[in-house]
């Protein structure tokens, strides 16, 4: 398989974030024995790589393994294959004490910021907490660092005493930013981070990550199943069916001209807020299949279209169709 | 189902009748009146104003899409239309719905039972807690028949299957016989609109019907409730926050915010000329997928924020709920609330400076 990411960028150097054919399969145990009776392959072979400065938005829907990818990235789960190198250097087997550096270049958003944040320290505690772990800034450094960080992100200095719950959820979500940019790191893996958010305050928080991007220079691993948002902040695009990535374009051609059938189907399947657009739609029929046992040859072949004998052997390798433009099926 | 694995619709909504008597000023009588109401719940932090004096019609066949986002009580609204507000806390403190006539608000509780799941009926969200789970689907479905229409067990039974078989359930006689936690979330939901469509009802309301789904799967089941509105001439009130749907599924919207209606307008006229700052706001703060409809990518790549955040329920500010986020907020927007006024023909907006903002009285 080739590897994606490094096809259309033209800036030279290192990539932040490197992942080579990354797999993560886990063992579904039954019984009192706990015997091994299948594995989920929530990520199957998947890889790419993110410049400085870029944003890879991953998209798919429920069950994908996209969030999965985000977390086996940071080494919170461990992957059970293949590599993930941070600024050119392996990190996929390195000890949790020789991670810490690394850890410190790379911070995840989550997606629900009620329970993403400790509901018994405050806001500051909960942003100057890394500072603390890390040993980089201490006492009243500290709290001065804590209070850029709160204005940087639109929060006022005064709300540093204030609880999680004293905040709106537009608000946490600031607070998991601050958190995230505490340790001033080069990669952002925000998984869903806007999905819990009503859309006006969406908005904010999606203004505020391009705004840091642009500052910064901060790299983003954007974990998304809202396309239109995906849109808007990503530019590269990366679309996951079942444990495997199925296209990966630039976002200008993943929209215009998308060539593997799944992602033409969830295009087709977005709502566009515009009446005057009268689309044909083409709603695909039938459910995601499970990842347990997923079927066999391309995993899309139940649910295709254009499905032929071949699909449902053969495995499609993920292949540069067009330039810049990697599609995994046997038709194109 | 693999010789069928995609279908291709029009992309267009079903024409409305309906709509188009509205939009052409005729007085068919309305299926469904709201007038005025209110709904509050009583807590220890005050009285919290879920639903303050909405008043709308709906009309047979139609689907009205209600949007806002979450806490501008689009969700109590539907609830208070099902009479299904918890109450304590919550109570129906005043207004009026009439349905084909009847007044839902004054019936006993037991004449209500008779009407909630016959004549009006709902979807809601999250299937999985709205289904028993320990019963399988059909008996579910065939339990709504046997109490509304009378019918057998048997012959219950076997409209249940007819009914899955409607909602584009395979194999429906063997999915009857499964428990809701053996089907897929989007199967469940089709069990959900299969249930609240067998009695034929007069007035389908869907409470964020596919908000937990895929977006495939919303498609699909979209699909499938403008096409028993189709078959049934069901009218639909659609409670969503999602634009994109609104504009795709409803012929007429209804804006609320902080538990009050802001705007009313046909879904084309809403989306080319909204007239209330905050459906504008709301507009330009989502991602609207621009490439995909062919327009140049923008190399700004700003969204336009609405500042500040909802307020809270139970402390509303005097005058327009909006004011104190509204950047053309002015004296007398912070002093009372403005009157709700037909700006064009069938577009209803709640705004004292509509009309030198948006210029709302040309043409």
């Amino acid at each position: 398989m080739r590897e994606c990411g490094r096809v259309s960028t033209v800036v030279a150097g290192t990539p932040v974030l490197e992942v080579k054919n990354l797999k993560k399969h886990f063992a579904v145990q039954k019984g009192i024995l706990r015997r091994t009776t299948g594995h989920v392959f929530a990520v199957d072979g998947v890889s790419f790589a993110i410049d400085a400065g870029e944003t890879l938005g991953l998209v798919g829907e429920s069950g994908c393994g996209k969030s999965t990818v985000g977390r086996t990235v940071l080494r919170l789960i461990e992957p059970t294959d293949g590599s993930i190198m941070v600024n050119g250097e392996d990190i996929t087997h390195l000890s949790k004490a020789e991670l810490r550096p690394y850890r410190r270049e790379m911070q995840i958003i989550f997606q629900d910021p009620f329970s993403s944040l400790d509901p018994r320290m405050s806001a500051g505690d909960i942003v100057g907490e890394p500072l603390r772990v890390h040993g980089i800034a201490r006492g009243k450094d500290r709290t001065a660092r804590v209070a850029a960080l709160f204005e940087r992100v639109g929060l006022r200095k005064a709300q540093m005493g204030n609880y999680p719950h004293q905040f709106s959820g537009g608000q946490r979500q600031r607070i998991g930013i601050a958190r995230a940019l505490a340790l001033e790191p080069k990669l952002i893996i925000g998984d869903e981070p806007v999905s819990s958010l009503d859309v006006s305050i969406q908005a904010q928080v999606l203004n505020l990550m391009m705004d840091l991007q642009r500052e910064l220079g901060l790299a983003y691993l954007f974990i998304s199943h809202n396309l239109a948002v995906v849109e808007h902040i990503s530019h590269h695009i990366a679309v996951m069916y079942l444990g495997r990535i199925v296209e990966y374009t630039d976002k200008k051609t993943l929209f215009t001209a998308p060539l593997h059938p799944y992602t033409e189907s969830l295009l087709s399947a977005v709502p566009v807020p515009d009446p005057a657009i009268k689309r044909k739609k083409r709603i695909l029929q039938g459910d995601v299949p499970s990842p347990v046992n997923p079927p066999a040859g391309c995993h899309f072949h139940t649910r295709c279209p254009y499905a032929v004998e071949r699909c449902k052997v053969e495995v499609p390798a993920l292949r540069e169709v067009r330039p810049g433009q990697l599609v995994a099926c046997h038709l194109r | 189902m693999a010789a069928h694995v995609m279908t291709e619709t029009t992309g267009e909504r079903p024409a409305m009748d309906a709509a188009a008597a509205i939009a052409a000023g005729t007085d068919a009588p309305a299926l469904l009146n709201v007038i005025g109401l209110q709904t509050f719940f009583y807590t220890r932090h005050g009285t919290v104003k879920a639903v303050d004096a909405v008043t709308f019609s709906v009309w047979p066949a139609e689907t009205l899409a209600i949007v806002g986002e979450s806490g501008c009580g689009k969700s109590v609204t539907a609830l208070s239309l099902m009479r299904l507000v918890p109450d304590p806390p919550g109570r129906i403190v005043g207004g009026k719905v009439t349905l084909a006539g009847t007044d839902l608000l004054a019936l006993d509780e037991d004449t209500m039972r008779s009407v909630r799941g016959k004549d009006i009926s709902m979807i809601f969200q999250e299937p999985m807690t709205s289904l028993n789970p320990v019963m399988t689907i059909g008996r579910q479905i065939a339990e709504t028949l046997l109490l509304h229409e009378g019918l057998s067990r048997s012959a219950a039974q076997q409209k249940a299957v007819e009914m899955l078989r409607l909602v584009r359930i395979p194999e429906p006689e063997q999915r009857a016989k499964e428990y809701p936690h053996q089907l897929s979330g989007g199967m469940r939901q089709r069990a959900m609109i299969a249930m609240a469509a067998a009695c034929n009802p007069k007035v389908l309301i869907a409470d964020e019907p596919t908000t937990a789904l895929d977006v495939t799967i919303q498609a699909q089941i979209l699909e499938i409730i403008l096409e028993l509105q189709r078959k049934l001439g069901t009218a639909v009130i659609l409670i969503t926050h999602d634009l994109g749907v609104v504009a795709e599924t409803a012929q007429r919207v209804i804006v609320m915010y902080a538990g009050r209606k802001v705007e009313e307008a046909p879904v084309d006229e809403l989306f080319a000329r909204p007239l209330h700052p905050y459906t504008h706001g709301l507009m330009a703060s989502i991602p609207r997928l621009g490439l995909m409809r062919g327009e140049i990518e923008r190399t700004d790549g700003r969204l336009q924020e609405i500042p500040g955040i909802v307020p809270a329920l139970s402390n509303l500010p005097e005058g327009c709920a909006f004011a104190p986020r509204c950047v053309f907020a002015e004296e007398r927007c912070r002093k009372a609330f403005p009157p709700y006024e037909e700006k064009r023909p069938g577009h209803w907006a709640a705004c004292w400076r509509s009309r030198e903002l948006y210029g709302a009285a040309d043409a």
